[in-house]
């Protein structure tokens, strides 16, 4: 069953109803008491990094889900959750989770030579993927973007797909079985939809 | 490539999808879960949703709809109407909504966009500028209250306020071109884009393709909403829910 991590912050219901159009058990997940049928975890999330870390310890399920990953669990953070999952932000003083070492950054439309710099970054933007089952099935995909900062992971080999916005930077990151996508595949169409699905099939 | 956005707008009145010209007459089209579930169908990049009756009715933002909308969608929901609080922006956010239009609100406590922001983030707070030439000089000026109230405020000013502010988009709204379909106000968008770097969506005249073409020929990224164009077919104005192919929207942007 896919658990969607309802933690007061992003589009939990959107979610919820692709799953179930799909077919695909799913169940909002509120506490800890949730999390025993849960074989997939997502953590959604819009908003400030400090504030949407501050929603997910006050929820009590921080720690319950780094032993879901620790246990092998796949978890996939959209946005702001993936974000959640660096160790830093430029945007906030707390500390990320750390599930996936990097930190975030802000697009610097000062500092650009690029014309081609978008802050924030809003609306439909290419991807070039690696060959990876999350991206299987997607041929020319696009997907929807807003988001002012962006996940700079520490080794290149976590970035799963790379798009631009005035610098080339990571449109999904993955370590082992935690996996983050800074766009929004919950309002991409069918982009989205069948990144949904592949998530699902994870093993 | 990132590319501009092109955005139904609906209107929403007493619970039904209407279309209204120069913010009057608003003609009934029929049931607004329908026309976005037809909007999703037809891939849309974006939808906006405005509610027209909330601010001048004072009335709370009818929840059990927007929720509805909201999990019909498959892209990014844009909501305005009436709101004048923080906590109904949380609670819609809650709903499944990506971003909260602010109006009427702006002209006399503008700071609510930073407190919004500070809980949803810039990302999701669209600051929705209706404008409107008024005679006898023909400047550009705020109105809420479905155009019926001038606020004579600047729309520069109310721009560059919003921004410094920490809003994340501005709909730039024009009430003298809404629903003419005789292309859109160039030069108000212009002015704006001139004082602020916030993404900029305009609302208000595209009668055509090749009005949305020539938007995005001279200004780029920029998102081009409009209602009539996507909500009636010729000049009898019959009810039909349209939008450009996918082939058709990349020729929209093509030199880019």
């Amino acid at each position: 069953m896919i658990g969607v991590v309802d933690y007061g912050l992003g589009n939990v219901l959107a979610i919820i109803n692709i799953y179930k159009r799909l077919e695909v058990p799913v169940c909002l997940v509120k506490s800890v008491s949730d999390f025993r049928l849960i074989t997939h975890f997502i953590i959604p999330g819009v908003g400030s990094f400090d504030h949407a870390l501050m929603r997910l310890n006050r929820s009590g399920m921080r720690l319950e889900l780094s032993n879901a990953i620790n246990s092998g669990l796949p978890v996939l953070g959209i946005c702001v959750g993936m974000q959640l999952m660096a160790n830093s932000s430029e945007e906030g003083t707390l500390s990320g989770l750390g599930w996936i070492p990097g930190s975030v950054k802000r697009f610097d439309n000062n500092n650009s030579s690029s014309h081609f710099i978008s802050v924030p970054h809003l609306g439909w933007n290419d991807i070039v993927a690696i060959d990876h089952p999350l991206f299987h099935g997607i041929d020319n995909a696009r997907f929807y973007f807003l988001h002012s900062y962006y996940f700079s992971p520490q080794y290149d080999h976590h970035v799963l797909a790379k798009t631009t916005n005035g610098i080339s930077f990571a449109a999904a990151v993955g370590s082992h079985n935690c996996y983050g996508v800074q766009f929004h595949p919950e309002k991409s169409h069918q982009y989205g939809i069948q990144l949904l699905r592949n998530f699902s099939l994870l093993r | 490539m990132l590319r501009p956005r092109v955005i139904p707008c609906l209107l929403i009145r007493s619970g039904g999808l209407v279309k209204t010209i120069k913010f009057s007459d608003p003609k009934y089209l029929g049931d607004p879960l329908n026309a976005v579930r037809i909007f999703n169908e037809k891939y849309v990049d974006e939808l906006i949703v405005i509610d027209i009756d909330a601010t001048v009715k004072q009335s709370e933002p009818n929840y059990p709809l927007i929720r509805a909308i909201a999990s019909e969608c498959c892209m990014p929901l844009c909501y305005c109407g009436g709101i004048t609080t923080v906590d109904q922006i949380e609670r819609i956010i809650g709903l499944g909504v990506e971003k909260i239009g602010l109006s009427s609100i702006l002209t006399h406590n503008p700071r609510i966009i930073e407190q919004a922001a500070a809980s949803v983030g810039s990302q999701s707070i669209l600051a929705v500028i209706d404008v409107k030439k008024v005679p006898p000089f023909g400047f550009y000026q705020v109105f809420t209250h479905n155009a019926t109230r001038n606020s004579r405020l600047d729309p520069l000013r109310l721009a560059r306020l919003v921004e410094s502010l920490g809003a994340g988009e501005i709909l730039l709204n024009s009430i003298d071109r809404d629903g003419t379909m005789k292309g859109y106000d160039t030069d108000i968008l212009q002015a704006i884009r001139d004082v602020v770097s916030l993404p900029i969506t305009i609302l208000g005249g595209a009668g055509t393709l090749d009005h949305i073409k020539s938007l995005f020929d001279r200004f780029g990224l920029v998102g081009a909403a409009a209602g009539s164009i996507f909500v009636f077919k010729g000049n009898y104005r019959a009810v039909l829910l349209q939008y450009p192919s996918p082939s058709e929207k990349e020729s929209l942007y093509s030199i880019m």
